[in-house]
Protein backbone atom coordinates (compact mmCIF):
# COMPACT_ATOMS: atom_id res chain seq x y z
CA UNK A 1 0.00 0.00 0.00
CA UNK A 2 1.08 3.44 -0.68
CA UNK A 3 0.30 5.59 1.88
CA UNK A 4 -1.38 5.81 5.41
CA UNK A 5 -5.03 6.80 6.43
CA UNK A 6 -3.79 9.74 7.80
CA UNK A 7 -2.00 10.82 5.13
CA UNK A 8 -4.82 10.45 2.50
CA UNK A 9 -6.88 12.66 4.88
CA UNK A 10 -4.64 15.36 5.32
CA UNK A 11 -2.13 15.51 2.04
CA UNK A 12 -3.83 13.45 -0.53
CA UNK A 13 -1.64 11.93 -2.63
CA UNK A 14 1.05 13.14 -5.22
CA UNK A 15 1.05 10.90 -8.64
CA UNK A 16 4.35 9.61 -9.44
CA UNK A 17 6.03 11.16 -13.12
CA UNK A 18 3.37 11.62 -15.59
CA UNK A 19 2.83 10.14 -19.12
CA UNK A 20 0.88 11.30 -22.11
CA UNK A 21 -0.06 7.52 -22.80
CA UNK A 22 -1.98 6.98 -19.59
CA UNK A 23 -5.04 8.76 -17.96
CA UNK A 24 -4.27 10.70 -14.78
CA UNK A 25 -7.59 9.59 -12.18
CA UNK A 26 -7.96 12.66 -9.97
CA UNK A 27 -9.49 11.67 -6.72
CA UNK A 28 -10.86 12.24 -3.66
CA UNK A 29 -8.23 10.79 -0.71
CA UNK A 30 -11.42 9.04 0.97
CA UNK A 31 -11.48 6.55 -2.62
CA UNK A 32 -7.56 5.79 -2.78
CA UNK A 33 -7.51 2.61 -1.98
CA UNK A 34 -10.75 1.72 -3.83
CA UNK A 35 -9.67 2.88 -6.87
CA UNK A 36 -6.07 1.38 -6.32
CA UNK A 37 -8.17 -2.18 -5.56
CA UNK A 38 -10.28 -1.98 -8.77
CA UNK A 39 -7.01 -1.49 -10.99
CA UNK A 40 -5.49 -4.23 -9.62
CA UNK A 41 -8.98 -6.64 -9.74
CA UNK A 42 -9.76 -5.29 -13.35
CA UNK A 43 -5.70 -4.71 -14.51
CA UNK A 44 -6.64 -1.68 -15.42
CA UNK A 45 -2.93 -0.57 -15.93
CA UNK A 46 -3.46 2.40 -18.21
CA UNK A 47 -4.44 4.45 -15.40
CA UNK A 48 -2.65 6.65 -12.82
CA UNK A 49 -4.06 8.02 -9.30
CA UNK A 50 -3.79 11.11 -7.82
CA UNK A 51 -5.50 12.29 -4.62
CA UNK A 52 -6.99 15.35 -2.87
CA UNK A 53 -6.93 15.58 0.83
CA UNK A 54 -9.91 13.70 1.70
CA UNK A 55 -10.47 16.35 4.41
CA UNK A 56 -11.88 18.49 1.80
CA UNK A 57 -14.98 16.25 2.75
CA UNK A 58 -15.73 18.42 5.59
CA UNK A 59 -14.80 22.34 3.47
CA UNK A 60 -16.56 21.50 -0.16
CA UNK A 61 -16.18 24.88 -0.68
CA UNK A 62 -12.18 24.29 -1.21
CA UNK A 63 -12.77 21.08 -3.60
CA UNK A 64 -13.15 23.04 -6.87
CA UNK A 65 -10.57 25.08 -6.38
CA UNK A 66 -8.06 22.25 -5.69
CA UNK A 67 -9.35 20.43 -8.44
CA UNK A 68 -8.76 22.91 -10.98
CA UNK A 69 -5.23 23.94 -9.65
CA UNK A 70 -4.55 20.28 -9.71
CA UNK A 71 -5.62 19.47 -13.31
CA UNK A 72 -3.65 22.44 -14.44
CA UNK A 73 -0.78 21.02 -12.85
CA UNK A 74 -0.82 17.51 -14.41
CA UNK A 75 -2.45 18.47 -17.76
CA UNK A 76 0.92 19.13 -19.02
CA UNK A 77 2.33 15.54 -18.60
CA UNK A 78 -1.31 13.54 -19.00
CA UNK A 79 -3.70 14.07 -22.27
CA UNK A 80 -6.52 12.34 -20.00
CA UNK A 81 -7.28 13.05 -16.91
CA UNK A 82 -10.77 11.68 -14.85
CA UNK A 83 -11.90 13.69 -12.18
CA UNK A 84 -12.91 10.89 -9.33
CA UNK A 85 -15.39 12.76 -7.08
CA UNK A 86 -19.30 13.11 -7.08
CA UNK A 87 -20.65 16.49 -6.54
CA UNK A 88 -20.13 16.60 -3.11
CA UNK A 89 -21.90 19.39 -1.70
CA UNK A 90 -20.41 21.71 -4.03
CA UNK A 91 -23.97 22.38 -5.35
CA UNK A 92 -23.18 21.57 -9.31
CA UNK A 93 -20.28 23.89 -8.98
CA UNK A 94 -17.80 20.86 -9.79
CA UNK A 95 -19.91 19.84 -12.36
CA UNK A 96 -19.44 23.19 -14.03
CA UNK A 97 -15.65 23.41 -13.41
CA UNK A 98 -15.27 20.19 -14.75
CA UNK A 99 -17.20 20.59 -17.95
CA UNK A 100 -15.42 24.42 -18.16
CA UNK A 101 -12.20 22.31 -18.02
CA UNK A 102 -13.39 19.32 -20.61
CA UNK A 103 -12.82 16.74 -18.00
CA UNK A 104 -15.17 13.86 -16.58
CA UNK A 105 -16.53 13.41 -13.45
CA UNK A 106 -18.22 10.77 -11.71
CA UNK A 107 -22.60 11.12 -11.87
CA UNK A 108 -24.05 11.83 -8.06
CA UNK A 109 -24.64 13.73 -5.21
CA UNK A 110 -21.80 11.89 -2.80
CA UNK A 111 -20.02 8.73 -2.72
CA UNK A 112 -22.45 7.17 -0.50
CA UNK A 113 -24.94 7.63 -3.37
CA UNK A 114 -22.59 5.87 -5.97
CA UNK A 115 -21.40 3.37 -3.80
CA UNK A 116 -24.17 2.01 -3.71
CA UNK A 117 -25.46 3.21 -7.23
CA UNK A 118 -27.35 6.07 -7.98
CA UNK A 119 -30.30 4.83 -8.97
CA UNK A 120 -30.37 2.61 -6.26
CA UNK A 121 -29.51 5.06 -3.48
CA UNK A 122 -32.67 7.42 -5.18
CA UNK A 123 -34.96 5.23 -4.17
CA UNK A 124 -34.03 4.15 -0.85
CA UNK A 125 -32.48 7.44 0.44
CA UNK A 126 -36.17 8.24 1.07
CA UNK A 127 -36.47 5.61 3.03
CA UNK A 128 -33.30 6.42 5.00
CA UNK A 129 -33.19 9.36 5.77
CA UNK A 130 -32.43 9.48 9.17
CA UNK A 131 -29.94 7.01 8.52
CA UNK A 132 -26.01 8.05 8.32
CA UNK A 133 -23.72 6.09 6.60
CA UNK A 134 -20.28 5.11 6.58
CA UNK A 135 -17.99 3.45 3.75
CA UNK A 136 -14.88 1.80 4.30
CA UNK A 137 -12.55 4.55 4.38
CA UNK A 138 -14.96 6.46 7.33
CA UNK A 139 -15.07 3.34 8.92
CA UNK A 140 -11.26 3.44 9.43
CA UNK A 141 -11.60 7.26 9.96
CA UNK A 142 -14.11 7.86 12.08
CA UNK A 143 -12.31 9.76 14.36
CA UNK A 144 -10.51 11.95 12.21
CA UNK A 145 -13.83 12.55 10.57
CA UNK A 146 -16.11 12.69 13.02
CA UNK A 147 -15.38 12.66 16.40
CA UNK A 148 -12.73 15.45 15.84
CA UNK A 149 -13.90 17.89 13.72
CA UNK A 150 -17.35 17.52 15.08
CA UNK A 151 -15.65 17.95 18.80
CA UNK A 152 -17.30 14.86 19.53
CA UNK A 153 -13.73 14.22 21.74
CA UNK A 154 -13.90 17.13 23.48
CA UNK A 155 -17.14 17.54 24.08
CA UNK A 156 -19.21 14.70 24.12
CA UNK A 157 -22.47 16.18 25.20
CA UNK A 158 -22.49 17.03 21.72
CA UNK A 159 -23.99 14.35 20.25
CA UNK A 160 -27.71 14.83 20.51
CA UNK A 161 -27.40 18.44 18.67
CA UNK A 162 -25.74 16.62 15.78
CA UNK A 163 -27.23 13.06 16.12
CA UNK A 164 -30.48 13.61 17.76
CA UNK A 165 -32.47 12.93 14.87
CA UNK A 166 -30.90 9.48 13.37
CA UNK A 167 -32.28 6.68 14.20
CA UNK A 168 -29.23 4.07 11.99
CA UNK A 169 -26.05 3.99 10.90
CA UNK A 170 -25.71 2.11 7.75
CA UNK A 171 -22.45 0.80 7.21
CA UNK A 172 -21.94 0.58 3.77
CA UNK A 173 -19.12 -2.22 2.63
CA UNK A 174 -16.96 -1.81 -0.53
CA UNK A 175 -15.25 -4.97 1.20
CA UNK A 176 -15.93 -8.06 3.53
CA UNK A 177 -13.12 -7.44 6.29
CA UNK A 178 -14.11 -8.41 9.91
CA UNK A 179 -11.51 -6.12 10.99
CA UNK A 180 -14.02 -3.45 9.54
CA UNK A 181 -16.99 -5.13 10.55
CA UNK A 182 -15.84 -5.14 14.23
CA UNK A 183 -14.47 -1.32 14.06
CA UNK A 184 -18.11 -0.39 12.43
CA UNK A 185 -20.24 -1.82 15.52
CA UNK A 186 -17.30 0.61 17.96
CA UNK A 187 -18.51 3.71 15.63
CA UNK A 188 -22.20 3.03 16.17
CA UNK A 189 -21.55 2.21 19.78
CA UNK A 190 -20.13 5.79 19.81
CA UNK A 191 -23.01 7.20 18.51
CA UNK A 192 -25.51 5.13 20.34
CA UNK A 193 -27.01 4.20 17.35
CA UNK A 194 -28.16 0.63 16.08
CA UNK A 195 -25.89 -0.66 12.98
CA UNK A 196 -27.07 -2.01 9.62
CA UNK A 197 -24.26 -3.23 7.38
CA UNK A 198 -24.48 -3.24 3.87
CA UNK A 199 -22.18 -4.95 1.32
CA UNK A 200 -22.59 -2.57 -1.92
CA UNK A 201 -19.12 -3.46 -3.32
CA UNK A 202 -17.68 -0.36 -5.44
CA UNK A 203 -20.89 0.52 -7.38
CA UNK A 204 -20.81 3.35 -9.89
CA UNK A 205 -17.31 3.62 -8.90
CA UNK A 206 -16.24 0.84 -10.64
CA UNK A 207 -18.39 1.46 -13.88
CA UNK A 208 -17.29 4.61 -14.31
CA UNK A 209 -13.74 3.83 -13.99
CA UNK A 210 -14.53 0.77 -16.83
CA UNK A 211 -15.34 3.62 -19.45
CA UNK A 212 -12.25 5.56 -19.60
CA UNK A 213 -10.01 3.91 -22.26
CA UNK A 214 -6.31 4.14 -22.57
CA UNK A 215 -5.47 7.43 -24.98
CA UNK A 216 -4.72 6.58 -28.47
CA UNK B 1 -9.26 33.09 23.01
CA UNK B 2 -8.99 34.29 26.58
CA UNK B 3 -6.99 33.24 29.56
CA UNK B 4 -9.34 33.85 32.40
CA UNK B 5 -7.79 32.69 35.07
CA UNK B 6 -10.21 33.52 37.94
CA UNK B 7 -12.35 36.16 36.29
CA UNK B 8 -14.65 37.15 39.26
CA UNK B 9 -17.47 38.51 36.38
CA UNK B 10 -19.60 40.40 38.70
CA UNK B 11 -16.52 42.82 40.05
CA UNK B 12 -16.33 43.74 35.97
CA UNK B 13 -17.44 47.36 35.06
CA UNK B 14 -20.15 47.26 32.15
CA UNK B 15 -17.08 48.20 30.03
CA UNK B 16 -15.13 45.28 30.61
CA UNK B 17 -18.09 42.97 31.41
CA UNK B 18 -19.56 43.38 27.88
CA UNK B 19 -16.06 42.40 25.63
CA UNK B 20 -15.46 39.53 28.20
CA UNK B 21 -19.00 38.25 27.12
CA UNK B 22 -18.28 38.37 23.91
CA UNK B 23 -14.88 36.14 24.80
CA UNK B 24 -17.05 33.75 26.74
CA UNK B 25 -19.77 33.44 24.16
CA UNK B 26 -16.74 32.76 21.65
CA UNK B 27 -15.28 29.90 23.79
CA UNK B 28 -18.96 28.28 24.82
CA UNK B 29 -19.68 29.26 27.91
CA UNK B 30 -22.60 29.22 28.52
CA UNK B 31 -22.58 29.18 32.44
CA UNK B 32 -20.94 32.35 32.46
CA UNK B 33 -23.35 33.98 29.99
CA UNK B 34 -25.92 33.03 32.03
CA UNK B 35 -24.33 34.76 35.23
CA UNK B 36 -23.21 37.95 32.76
CA UNK B 37 -26.52 38.39 31.93
CA UNK B 38 -28.10 38.37 35.01
CA UNK B 39 -25.70 40.95 36.22
CA UNK B 40 -26.50 43.24 33.64
CA UNK B 41 -29.57 43.02 34.46
CA UNK B 42 -29.31 43.53 38.11
CA UNK B 43 -27.44 46.62 37.12
CA UNK B 44 -30.53 48.02 35.42
CA UNK B 45 -29.82 47.40 31.80
CA UNK B 46 -32.73 47.03 29.39
CA UNK B 47 -32.80 42.89 28.28
CA UNK B 48 -33.21 44.63 24.30
CA UNK B 49 -29.37 46.10 25.27
CA UNK B 50 -28.29 43.24 26.92
CA UNK B 51 -29.59 40.81 24.21
CA UNK B 52 -27.89 43.46 21.15
CA UNK B 53 -24.66 44.72 22.78
CA UNK B 54 -23.61 41.31 24.49
CA UNK B 55 -24.88 38.37 22.59
CA UNK B 56 -25.85 39.73 19.25
CA UNK B 57 -22.77 41.26 18.93
CA UNK B 58 -21.12 38.24 20.48
CA UNK B 59 -22.22 35.76 18.07
CA UNK B 60 -21.59 38.49 14.96
CA UNK B 61 -18.06 37.83 16.17
CA UNK B 62 -17.86 34.16 15.89
CA UNK B 63 -20.22 34.19 12.51
CA UNK B 64 -17.46 35.77 11.27
CA UNK B 65 -14.99 33.59 12.58
CA UNK B 66 -16.58 30.56 10.91
CA UNK B 67 -17.20 32.32 7.65
CA UNK B 68 -13.20 32.58 7.42
CA UNK B 69 -12.73 29.40 8.38
CA UNK B 70 -10.85 30.27 11.87
CA UNK B 71 -14.02 28.16 13.73
CA UNK B 72 -15.47 24.87 12.84
CA UNK B 73 -18.51 23.72 13.26
CA UNK B 74 -18.73 22.45 17.24
CA UNK B 75 -17.74 25.86 17.79
CA UNK B 76 -19.89 27.31 16.38
CA UNK B 77 -22.26 25.04 17.95
CA UNK B 78 -21.02 25.69 21.48
CA UNK B 79 -21.22 29.40 21.24
CA UNK B 80 -25.00 28.92 19.92
CA UNK B 81 -25.62 26.97 23.20
CA UNK B 82 -24.51 29.89 25.63
CA UNK B 83 -26.34 32.20 23.53
CA UNK B 84 -29.15 30.25 23.77
CA UNK B 85 -29.27 30.18 27.73
CA UNK B 86 -28.92 34.00 27.70
CA UNK B 87 -31.33 34.43 25.72
CA UNK B 88 -33.76 31.77 27.94
CA UNK B 89 -33.60 34.32 30.06
CA UNK B 90 -34.49 37.32 28.21
CA UNK B 91 -37.04 36.28 26.08
CA UNK B 92 -39.90 36.42 28.52
CA UNK B 93 -38.69 40.32 29.78
CA UNK B 94 -37.99 41.44 26.49
CA UNK B 95 -42.13 40.90 25.40
CA UNK B 96 -42.78 42.91 28.47
CA UNK B 97 -40.11 45.56 27.76
CA UNK B 98 -41.59 45.89 24.92
CA UNK B 99 -38.79 45.64 22.11
CA UNK B 100 -38.80 46.01 18.79
CA UNK B 101 -41.04 43.60 16.80
CA UNK B 102 -39.68 43.37 13.36
CA UNK B 103 -41.63 40.86 11.73
CA UNK B 104 -42.56 37.27 11.88
CA UNK B 105 -40.99 34.31 9.88
CA UNK B 106 -41.36 30.65 9.41
CA UNK B 107 -38.32 28.67 8.90
CA UNK B 108 -37.54 24.84 8.19
CA UNK B 109 -35.38 22.53 6.81
CA UNK B 110 -36.59 21.15 3.41
CA UNK B 111 -37.79 17.13 2.81
CA UNK B 112 -34.99 14.40 2.84
CA UNK B 113 -32.71 16.78 4.55
CA UNK B 114 -32.09 16.98 8.39
CA UNK B 115 -29.26 19.07 8.74
CA UNK B 116 -30.62 21.72 11.03
CA UNK B 117 -27.48 23.48 12.94
CA UNK B 118 -27.13 26.33 10.36
CA UNK B 119 -31.22 26.87 10.53
CA UNK B 120 -31.48 26.92 14.28
CA UNK B 121 -28.34 29.59 14.15
CA UNK B 122 -30.49 31.32 11.34
CA UNK B 123 -33.46 31.37 13.60
CA UNK B 124 -31.89 32.08 17.16
CA UNK B 125 -29.68 35.63 15.48
CA UNK B 126 -33.56 36.19 13.65
CA UNK B 127 -34.84 35.99 17.27
CA UNK B 128 -32.08 38.35 18.50
CA UNK B 129 -32.82 40.86 16.08
CA UNK B 130 -36.39 40.71 16.71
CA UNK B 131 -38.07 38.54 14.58
CA UNK B 132 -40.58 36.08 15.58
CA UNK B 133 -39.57 32.93 14.42
CA UNK B 134 -41.63 29.76 14.12
CA UNK B 135 -39.17 26.89 13.78
CA UNK B 136 -40.79 23.66 11.59
CA UNK B 137 -38.02 21.55 12.32
CA UNK B 138 -36.24 19.31 9.50
CA UNK B 139 -37.54 17.40 6.69
CA UNK B 140 -40.32 19.33 5.79
CA UNK B 141 -42.84 18.02 3.12
CA UNK B 142 -44.13 21.48 1.28
CA UNK B 143 -47.94 20.65 2.80
CA UNK B 144 -45.57 21.81 6.26
CA UNK B 145 -44.89 25.13 5.24
CA UNK B 146 -48.42 26.13 3.34
CA UNK B 147 -50.26 25.28 6.30
CA UNK B 148 -47.81 27.21 9.03
CA UNK B 149 -48.04 30.14 6.65
CA UNK B 150 -51.84 29.88 6.72
CA UNK B 151 -51.93 29.86 10.45
CA UNK B 152 -51.18 33.20 11.18
CA UNK B 153 -49.71 36.74 9.88
CA UNK B 154 -46.30 35.69 8.43
CA UNK B 155 -43.57 38.00 6.65
CA UNK B 156 -40.81 35.91 5.61
CA UNK B 157 -40.78 31.77 4.69
CA UNK B 158 -37.09 30.86 5.27
CA UNK B 159 -35.86 27.48 3.91
CA UNK B 160 -32.73 25.76 4.71
CA UNK B 161 -30.88 22.77 2.84
CA UNK B 162 -27.56 21.37 3.05
CA UNK B 163 -27.89 18.47 0.47
CA UNK B 164 -27.22 18.39 -3.02
CA UNK B 165 -30.32 16.21 -3.50
CA UNK B 166 -32.30 18.40 -0.88
CA UNK B 167 -32.01 21.77 -2.73
CA UNK B 168 -34.22 21.58 -5.57
CA UNK B 169 -36.89 20.70 -3.11
CA UNK B 170 -37.11 24.42 -2.28
CA UNK B 171 -38.27 25.06 -6.17
CA UNK B 172 -40.80 22.99 -5.32
CA UNK B 173 -42.25 24.99 -2.51
CA UNK B 174 -42.00 28.19 -4.16
CA UNK B 175 -43.99 26.65 -6.90
CA UNK B 176 -46.96 26.01 -4.76
CA UNK B 177 -46.67 28.65 -3.22
CA UNK B 178 -47.39 30.57 -7.21
CA UNK B 179 -49.85 28.28 -7.51
CA UNK B 180 -51.87 28.37 -4.62
CA UNK B 181 -51.35 32.86 -5.39
CA UNK B 182 -50.02 33.32 -2.14
CA UNK B 183 -46.24 33.50 -3.74
CA UNK B 184 -46.20 37.45 -3.42
CA UNK B 185 -47.47 37.76 -0.17
CA UNK B 186 -44.39 36.74 1.50
CA UNK B 187 -39.91 37.42 1.22
CA UNK B 188 -38.62 33.90 0.09
CA UNK B 189 -35.50 33.57 1.69
CA UNK B 190 -33.02 30.52 1.41
CA UNK B 191 -29.66 29.14 2.52
CA UNK B 192 -27.40 26.25 3.14
CA UNK B 193 -23.36 25.78 2.62
CA UNK B 194 -23.74 24.24 -0.88
CA UNK B 195 -26.45 27.27 -2.42
CA UNK B 196 -25.09 29.96 -4.15
CA UNK B 197 -27.02 33.20 -5.15
CA UNK B 198 -27.48 32.46 -8.57
CA UNK B 199 -29.62 28.79 -7.80
CA UNK B 200 -31.73 31.73 -5.53
CA UNK B 201 -32.67 33.42 -8.25
CA UNK B 202 -33.23 30.49 -10.51
CA UNK B 203 -35.72 28.99 -7.93
CA UNK B 204 -37.70 32.04 -7.91
CA UNK B 205 -36.59 33.12 -4.36
CA UNK B 206 -36.27 36.89 -2.93
CA UNK B 207 -32.87 36.31 -2.09
CA UNK B 208 -29.94 33.65 -1.31
CA UNK B 209 -28.27 34.58 2.28
CA UNK B 210 -24.64 33.19 2.84
CA UNK B 211 -24.93 33.39 6.83
CA UNK B 212 -26.96 34.29 9.32
CA UNK B 213 -25.80 37.35 9.94
CA UNK B 214 -26.66 38.46 5.91
CA UNK B 215 -29.91 36.84 6.72
CA UNK B 216 -31.13 39.08 9.22
CA UNK B 217 -29.79 42.07 6.96
CA UNK B 218 -31.93 40.43 4.02
CA UNK B 219 -34.79 40.45 6.13
CA UNK B 220 -34.47 43.99 7.68
CA UNK B 221 -34.38 45.36 3.95
CA UNK B 222 -37.08 43.52 3.03
CA UNK B 223 -39.35 44.62 5.65
CA UNK B 224 -38.34 47.94 5.24
CA UNK B 225 -39.77 47.96 1.95
CA UNK B 226 -42.29 46.36 2.73
CA UNK B 227 -43.33 49.21 5.27
CA UNK B 228 -42.54 51.68 2.42
CA UNK B 229 -44.75 50.42 0.33
CA UNK B 230 -47.85 50.01 2.57
CA UNK B 231 -47.59 53.57 3.57
CA UNK B 232 -46.87 54.87 0.22
C1 LIG C 1 -22.23 19.17 10.40
C2 LIG C 1 -22.56 18.33 9.19
C3 LIG C 1 -23.34 17.20 9.39
C4 LIG C 1 -23.93 16.80 10.75
C5 LIG C 1 -25.32 17.48 10.86
C6 LIG C 1 -25.80 17.69 12.26
C7 LIG C 1 -27.04 18.51 12.30
N1 LIG C 1 -27.81 18.31 13.33
O1 LIG C 1 -27.33 19.33 11.45
C8 LIG C 1 -23.98 15.27 10.57
C9 LIG C 1 -22.58 14.74 10.87
C10 LIG C 1 -25.00 14.53 11.40
C11 LIG C 1 -24.23 15.20 9.06
C12 LIG C 1 -24.95 14.22 8.42
C13 LIG C 1 -25.02 14.07 7.04
N2 LIG C 1 -24.36 14.81 6.14
CO1 LIG C 1 -23.51 16.47 6.57
N3 LIG C 1 -22.40 17.93 6.83
C14 LIG C 1 -22.08 18.68 7.88
C15 LIG C 1 -21.08 19.79 7.51
C16 LIG C 1 -19.68 19.31 7.88
C17 LIG C 1 -21.35 21.15 8.12
C18 LIG C 1 -22.79 21.67 8.04
C19 LIG C 1 -23.05 22.66 9.15
O2 LIG C 1 -23.76 22.36 10.11
N4 LIG C 1 -22.40 23.81 9.10
C20 LIG C 1 -22.48 24.83 10.14
C21 LIG C 1 -23.59 25.83 9.87
C22 LIG C 1 -23.51 26.99 10.88
O3 LIG C 1 -23.44 26.34 8.58
P1 LIG C 1 -24.55 26.16 7.44
O4 LIG C 1 -25.32 24.94 7.68
O5 LIG C 1 -23.94 26.38 6.13
O6 LIG C 1 -25.55 27.38 7.76
C23 LIG C 1 -25.23 28.75 7.56
C24 LIG C 1 -25.55 29.27 6.15
O7 LIG C 1 -25.51 28.27 5.16
C25 LIG C 1 -26.87 29.95 6.28
N5 LIG C 1 -28.12 29.19 6.23
C26 LIG C 1 -28.35 27.88 6.46
N6 LIG C 1 -29.65 27.61 6.39
C27 LIG C 1 -30.29 28.74 6.13
C28 LIG C 1 -31.66 29.01 5.94
C29 LIG C 1 -32.06 30.31 5.67
C30 LIG C 1 -33.50 30.61 5.52
C31 LIG C 1 -31.09 31.34 5.53
C32 LIG C 1 -31.51 32.69 5.22
C33 LIG C 1 -29.72 31.06 5.71
C34 LIG C 1 -29.33 29.77 6.01
O8 LIG C 1 -26.77 30.51 7.58
C35 LIG C 1 -26.18 29.54 8.46
C36 LIG C 1 -25.56 30.21 9.63
O9 LIG C 1 -24.57 31.15 9.28
C37 LIG C 1 -21.27 19.84 5.95
C38 LIG C 1 -20.08 20.34 5.14
C39 LIG C 1 -20.00 21.85 5.15
N7 LIG C 1 -18.86 22.35 5.48
O10 LIG C 1 -20.98 22.53 4.88
C40 LIG C 1 -21.63 18.39 5.65
C41 LIG C 1 -22.46 18.00 4.37
C42 LIG C 1 -23.51 19.06 4.12
N8 LIG C 1 -23.09 16.74 4.72
C43 LIG C 1 -23.12 15.94 3.74
C44 LIG C 1 -23.68 14.63 3.79
C45 LIG C 1 -23.54 13.81 2.55
C46 LIG C 1 -24.30 14.16 4.94
C47 LIG C 1 -24.90 12.75 5.13
C48 LIG C 1 -25.67 12.15 3.97
C49 LIG C 1 -23.64 11.93 5.49
C50 LIG C 1 -23.77 10.52 5.94
N9 LIG C 1 -22.60 9.98 6.21
O11 LIG C 1 -24.82 9.94 6.07
C51 LIG C 1 -25.79 12.99 6.37
C52 LIG C 1 -27.16 13.60 5.96
C53 LIG C 1 -28.39 12.93 6.37
C54 LIG C 1 -29.62 13.71 5.96
N10 LIG C 1 -30.61 13.03 5.45
O12 LIG C 1 -29.71 14.91 6.06
C55 LIG C 1 -22.47 16.51 2.50
C56 LIG C 1 -23.45 16.90 1.40
C57 LIG C 1 -22.99 16.41 0.04
C58 LIG C 1 -23.98 16.70 -1.03
N11 LIG C 1 -23.68 16.32 -2.25
O13 LIG C 1 -25.02 17.23 -0.82
C59 LIG C 1 -21.60 17.65 3.09
C60 LIG C 1 -21.36 18.80 2.14
C61 LIG C 1 -20.26 16.98 3.48
C62 LIG C 1 -19.62 16.25 2.30
N12 LIG C 1 -18.77 16.89 1.53
O14 LIG C 1 -19.89 15.09 2.09
N13 LIG C 1 -23.68 16.24 8.45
Amino acid sequence: MLVDDHTLTEEGLDARGGDPARVLVLACGALAREILALFKINKWDHMDLTCLPAKYHLYPEKIVDAVEQAVAKHCETYSQIFIAYADCGTGGLLQAKCEELGVEMIAGPHCYSFFEGNEVFAQTSEDEITAFYLTDFLVKQFDAFIMKPMGLDRHPELRDMYFGNYTKMVYQAQTNDPALDAKAVECAAKLGLPLERRFTGYGDLQAALAEIKAPD
Amino acid sequence: MSDEEDIILSELSDDELVPQMHDDLYDGLKEEIEESVNILLERGWQPYDVLTKALVEGMRIVGIDFRDGILFVPEVLLAANAMKGGMAILKPLLAETGAPRLGNMVIGTVKGDIHDIGKNLVTMMMEGAGFEVVDLGINNPVENYIEALESGEFDILGMSALLTTTMPYMKVVIDTMVEKGMRDDYTVLVGGAPLNEEFGKAIGADAYCRDAAVAVETAKEFMAKKHNQMSA
